[in-house]
């Protein structure tokens, strides 16, 4: 769960740098775009580094989500008989209560964001036009209701890696003294809001018209 | 005050178990919950009835063997306490008040609101022992032991094994417990000869017993009376990857 969670973080940065070349202008982002296809030509084939991220991801994701299916039936087995009260959770962590149903909205939007913006399925622009025309047509006020969808899945993905970073760092047994415990759960804190942030600024600003 | 009580009744392992309401009247704000369960045992007994069976021993916070789910939270609201230490000042005239047994697999009832906690004993079991000459008590200063890991280690040491960790869990996980057990020997000189093999060891037997798997939700450290911090299971977790990856 733990290092899978990592490696997918890891990619998230990556990605929302590279959402972030939005606000440098059509030329940049599709340049931009064009490089991950092209890296390392004409000594690598072109998309080396995109398929290898790509088998990375999806055997990340896999293994992630097979972690928790496992998690969660192990749980249900150590508990066979419910409590009768309703369970009053004492800790003081909202985010730890999303993970499970907030997975899978993440995966839905996963589903969702790949037709929309790799495949251009469901995208106004369909999957020939250059990937800045796609992300501007994707965000247009008319279609406000994904620019909607697309936030609140970031704010799922935020309580999820709020939890998430901060478990894996225990799970890795990184928390053991206090001082360090404090600074990596700030870390978790920032490394979320920062990713939220990041991924949100350019759907919002395309929405108001910020972005052309 | 005058309180309605809905009380887990299980007349043994084979029962399917009931919850049961009682009205107990007269409860002084200064009895604790489990004189309180005294006062309706005492009627149900003068009334021909079966007294609710409930573990209890020192009463006064220390032995870990009380320990109900008190309206959905194990010992009850109140921080840091224990059921027996729980006092009824807690509650008001009138209050509905559910009771129920520790939940998990790995603590089948025995009666009642006793469950079978003899998977923790076997955890402990599993450590095994430390190497040092049991013999007479040696000179106190002849193992320094650096105060911050004295003071983590004795934060470790009282735990009291009642069990709450694993009933507030929502994955009936008993890392707290076992990780509190690891934590408190493997700070100190006296646990680092076996300290990676006993880490592994319980852990295992641990899984073995059928508890869940820790997601790190923090609900156990937040009902536990001794208030065990989550760190300790940081320091199983490093204590097992560091067996394991041998």
């Amino acid at each position: 769960m733990a290092v899978t969670g990592a490696v997918l973080v890891l990619f998230l940065i990556g990605h929302m740098l590279g959402n972030l070349k939005i606000f440098l202008g059509a030329d940049s982002f599709n340049h931009y775009a064009d490089w991950l296809r092209t890296v390392g030509s004409p000594a690598l084939p072109n998309r080396t580094l995109l398929t290898i991220t790509e088998i990375v991801l999806v055997v990340c994701v896999v293994l992630h989500m097979w972690a928790a299916v496992s998690l969660a039936r192990r749980a249900a087995k150590a508990r066979p008989v419910k409590y009768a009260a309703k369970r009053k959770s004492q800790a003081n962590g909202y985010a730890a209560q999303t993970m499970r149903y907030g997975g899978v909205i993440i995966v839905l939007f996963v589903v969702w964001h790949l037709l929309d913006m790799t495949f251009g399925t469901v995208n106004p622009k369909g999957g020939d036009a250059t990937p800045y025309d796609r992300m501007i047509a994707g965000f247009q006020p008319d279609r406000w209701w994904v620019a909607l969808f697309y936030l609140v899945a970031m704010v799922m993905i935020g309580l999820h890696l709020r939890h998430g970073l901060w478990s894996a760092f225990q799970s890795l047994g990184l928390t053991r003294r206090p001082r360090v415990r404090g600074l990596l759960q700030k870390t978790a804190v920032a490394v979320s809001a920062v990713l939220v942030l990041g991924f949100v600024a350019a759907p919002v600003c395309i929405l108001i018209g910020v972005v052309k | 005050m005058n309180l309605t009580l809905k009380i887990w009744r299980q007349n043994g392992s084979s029962d399917k178990g009931r919850m049961v309401t009682y009205r107990v009247e007269d409860v002084s704000p200064d009895m604790s919950f489990l004189e309180m369960l005294d006062v309706l045992n005492e009627r149900l007994i003068l009334e021909g009835d079966d007294p609710v069976a409930f573990d209890h021993d020192c009463r006064e916070g220390i032995c870990g063997m009380c320990g109900m789910v008190i309206n959905g939270v194990a010992h009850g609201e109140q921080k840091l306490t224990t059921t027996c230490q729980l006092h009824m000042r807690h509650f008001k005239d009138g209050d509905v008040v559910t009771i129920e047994p520790w939940r998990a697999a790995a603590f089948p009832v025995v009666k009642d609101l006793v469950v079978d906690r003899s998977a923790f004993d076997r955890i402990i079991q599993a450590g095994g022992f430390i190497s040092v000459p049991a013999g007479s008590a040696p000179e106190a200063h002849s193992v320094p032991v650096p105060k911050a890991a004295a003071d983590a280690a004795f934060d470790a040491a009282t735990c009291i094994g009642c069990g709450a960790c694993v009933a507030a869990c929502p994955n009936g996980s008993a890392s707290l417990f076992t990780a509190a057990k690891i934590t408190h020997l493997s700070l100190l000189p006296q646990g680092q000869p076996e300290r990676e093999s006993r880490a592994r060891a319980m852990v295992e037997q641990m899984d073995a017993e059928g508890f869940g798997g820790c997601t790190n939700t923090g609900e156990c450290t937040a009902v536990c009376p001794k208030g065990i911090p989550l760190d300790t299971i940081a320091q199983m977790n490093a204590d097992y990857l560091k067996a394991a990856s041998k």
